[in-house]
């Protein structure tokens, strides 16, 4: 406290040197693998590139976001990215799964780490296998998905059908009504324990006098859990539900095995890619893909303010 | 022309100057069934034969994902695949990619259908080398005919009747599991196969004619498909808009179902060992929409590309040659089913006495309509996604067919443009 301004600010100068340095490589590495392929998609989404022939691409503006015709009877034709339909089911399907898988991720993941949090024997035990679906690599526990939701050989199926919830086998993944939520399924059987993994590590910063002080008043655990738990758990929620939402945004693999063509759950990467590469309008895709993280970096941001103001604030 | 003897001259001088070295070459290639373990059989008999070592880099089954990987693979200039198989429609498609065929192959192709060695030329390269065909067949079960008193069905609807009389029967009989028809419904290139033979043998034409002309929104087209859609949770499991080849052959093959639309490959996967149907069921061609209309097939088949990428094209070259020669097409033919490309080893006995199911397959080829892959060239992957999706749509009960089609046919001008 009593050292002169200039050693301290010649320190501090010293210390944020330091840290430029030891940042130095993570930005070089950042800048080749994430900036450079980022700057080359929105690059590409104002050319009319295509995957054949790369190299050839021309400038053509804002042809792929939005572009119009002015027909000889004064109506106007619009085409382009903005307008297509197959873009925004592709949005609305992306945000329908985001929120919904979120939820019910948050909801089971909850009663997960609150059962986990209790002392019991094999605590260890039961915290690491409930992890395993989260360790599993998508592409693998999807492909597993698929073959148990299958209507003929599936597993789930022929539960269902001994227990009599069903009395006929339901074609999960083909119908239009039950190919979304055969994906939920999946995604939240996979990452409830990401969530579970996250609010258990919240509710055990809450310290336990609270709950022995609430409990020789003779509040009523429900009562309990509403005004001490999660109250306190709030902020650990927080950081959980804005990082899965993001995550759930950019979904991609678990839809691309399980319905790779289905309308009702084709998100907005699935359709980027498809035009990327099996349609050969990779400026379009690249157009799609620019979009996408528009959108995703927009999201970042206001959960991030979001986030500040919930968790600086403490309150509200 | 010039970049042509350049490149053929090329080839000579490194012919020259390797020629003596052996090469490491790798061969990707997605199978169904047990095609890869023969496929490495085939190769390690290459391997003796020339010095060259050769990986099979295995792709997924799906067509689909298999020819992403392969156009992003040739789009980064990728030496570390040399040989490709390719599928029919791809020619078009890839044809930048690959190298031209036409000198190294000058000596062997007239051995093959003309067809399919047109149908791998493009703007006048050989793109790729036919190393099997395939057509589709009506698979039946023989057994519950007879069992039943059923002819083989020759048109859609007596197949959907026979279908769906044999389905009640086995059903009250026990088997809860028992369809009446199978096929590949879900929404991917298959069920474009699927429907273009449903439409085309109902005299709806081809979705898009060869002279560029889109030709689907027509009545027989709607009839076409609304007759499918009629099966749907019927005769065929809902699940069937799921399914791919695997799939319906699963069903098949554990004796659930008593019409199939498959592959020739799964003929030997039946008669297997280990096979619920082994010696109960036999082939023909599709049904059509009324007697006296032909009958579809689409034609498939694949083809052996080289990358234009490869360090070794000569020995890349030897391997294609091999690999499309008759003995190793006689030996694919005998011991999995897949149709030959040339035209002498349809009267050859050893196949006849091995797979008779093959030299009845000429008369297939004679029906067979191949996809508008051809005039729609770049744009065949997105006109086939369209389709698919109108007929999954349909299908599924999003829409009737003649709404659906009348939207795809203005989608289908749309992407047309000035021209495909």
């Amino acid at each position: 406290m009593t050292a002169s301004p200039t050693v301290r600010s010649e320190l501090l100068r010293q210390r944020s040197r330091s840290a430029r340095l030891f940042l130095l490589p993570m930005i070089l590495a950042l800048a080749i693998v994430a900036g450079w392929p980022l700057l080359r998609t929105i690059y590409f989404s104002f050319t009319d590139a295509s995957l054949t022939n790369i190299d050839a691409a021309k400038w053509v503006g804002f042809k792929n976001y939005l572009s119009w015709i002015q027909l000889k009877s004064g109506r106007t034709i619009y085409s382009g990215l903005l307008v297509d339909p197959a873009w925004w089911n592709a949005v609305w399907n992306t945000v329908r799964f985001s929120v919904i898988s979120v939820s019910v991720e948050a909801i089971f993941g909850m009663i997960i780490a609150l059962v986990l949090n209790a002392e019991f024997k094999g605590r260890g035990i039961v915290r690491a296998a409930i992890l395993i679906p989260w360790a599993i690599p998508t592409i693998v526990s999807a492909r597993m998905w698929g073959w148990m939701l299958n209507d003929q050989f599936g597993i789930l199926n022929d539960l269902f059908m001994r227990v009599g919830l069903i009395d006929h086998p339901i074609a999960w993944t083909a119908s239009s009504d039950t190919a979304m939520i055969a994906v939920l399924i999946v995604d939240v059987w996979k990452t409830t324990p990401f969530m579970a993994l996250l609010i258990l590590a919240g509710l055990q910063m809450i310290p336990g006098d609270i709950y022995e002080a609430a409990r020789i008043d003779g509040v009523h655990p429900v009562k309990q859990f509403f005004r001490i738990t999660l109250p306190l758990v709030k902020p650990a929620l927080m950081v959980a539900i804005i990082f899965r939402l993001l995550d759930a945004m950019r979904i991609f693999d678990l839809i691309y095995v399980l319905t790779p063509n289905s309308a009702q759950t084709k998100t907005m990467s699935v359709l980027a890619r498809e035009n990327l590469i099996d349609f050969d309008k990779f400026a379009y895709g690249s157009a799609q893909s620019t979009l996408l993280f528009l959108i995703i970096a927009l999201m970042t941001m206001l959960a991030i303010w979001i986030g500040r103001v919930k968790l600086d604030g403490g309150e509200r | 022309m010039r970049a042509k003897s350049i490149l053929v001259s090329l080839l000579a001088t490194t012919l020259i100057c390797s020629g003596a070295f052996a090469a490491d070459l790798s061969i990707a290639s997605g199978d169904t069934g047990n095609g890869r373990e023969f496929l490495r059989k085939q190769l390690d008999r290459f391997e003796k034969e020339t010095g060259n070592k050769v990986k099979i880099v295995a792709m997924p089954a799906n067509s689909s994902d298999q020819f992403g990987q392969y156009r992003l693979w040739l789009a980064a200039g990728n030496t570390d695949i040399d040989v490709y198989r390719t599928d029919v429609i791809w020619a078009p498609q890839l044809a930048d990619q690959f190298l031209d065929l036409t000198e190294a192959m000058k000596d062997v192709v007239d051995q093959h259908f003309p067809s399919m060695i047109q149908s791998q030329t493009v703007d006048g390269k050989l793109v790729a080398m036919p190393m099997y065909t395939d057509a589709p067949a009506f698979y039946y079960r023989k057994d519950l005919l007879e069992k039943y008193k059923k002819p083989v069905p020759k048109t859609w609807d007596e197949m959907a009747a026979t279908a769906k009389e044999i389905q009640e029967g086995e059903r009250k009989a026990g088997n809860r599991a028992m369809y009446g028809y199978v096929f590949q419904g879900n929404a991917y290139e298959g069920l474009t196969c699927n429907a273009l033979e449903w439409i085309k043998s109902s005299g709806g034409g081809q979705i898009i004619e060869s002279d560029g002309t889109i030709s689907i929104n027509n009545p027989e087209a709607v009839t076409a498909v609304d007759r499918a859609k009629g099966w749907i949770d019927t005769i065929a499991p809902k699940g069937v808009l799921a399914y791919t080849e695997e799939e319906s052959r699963g069903v098949w093959q554990t004796g659930n179902a008593v019409f199939m639309r498959n592959w020739p490959y799964a003929y030997a996967l039946g008669n297997g060992p280990d096979s619920a149907i082994k010696g109960k069921f036999d082939v023909t061609t599709l049904p059509s929409s009324k007697e006296g209309q032909s009958s579809a097939a689409t034609l498939g088949g694949w083809n052996l590309a080289i990358s234009k990428y490869t360090k070794s094209p000569e020995e890349a070259i030897k391997l294609v040659r091999f690999l499309s020669a008759p003995e190793q097409q006689k030996e694919r033919a005998i011991e999995i089913a897949n149709l030959p490309t040339l035209k002498a080893l349809y009267d050859d006995k050893d196949i006849a006495a091995a797979q008779p199911v093959i030299t009845n397959w000429k008369p297939v080829f004679e029906t067979s309509v191949p996809r508008p892959s051809a005039p729609t060239k770049v744009k065949y992957n997105e006109v086939s996604s369209m389709f698919w999706s109108a007929v999954h749509d349909t299908l599924s009960g999003n829409g009737t067919a003649a709404d659906n089609l009348e939207l795809l046919e203005a989608k289908l001008t749309e992407l047309q443009g000035g021209s495909w």
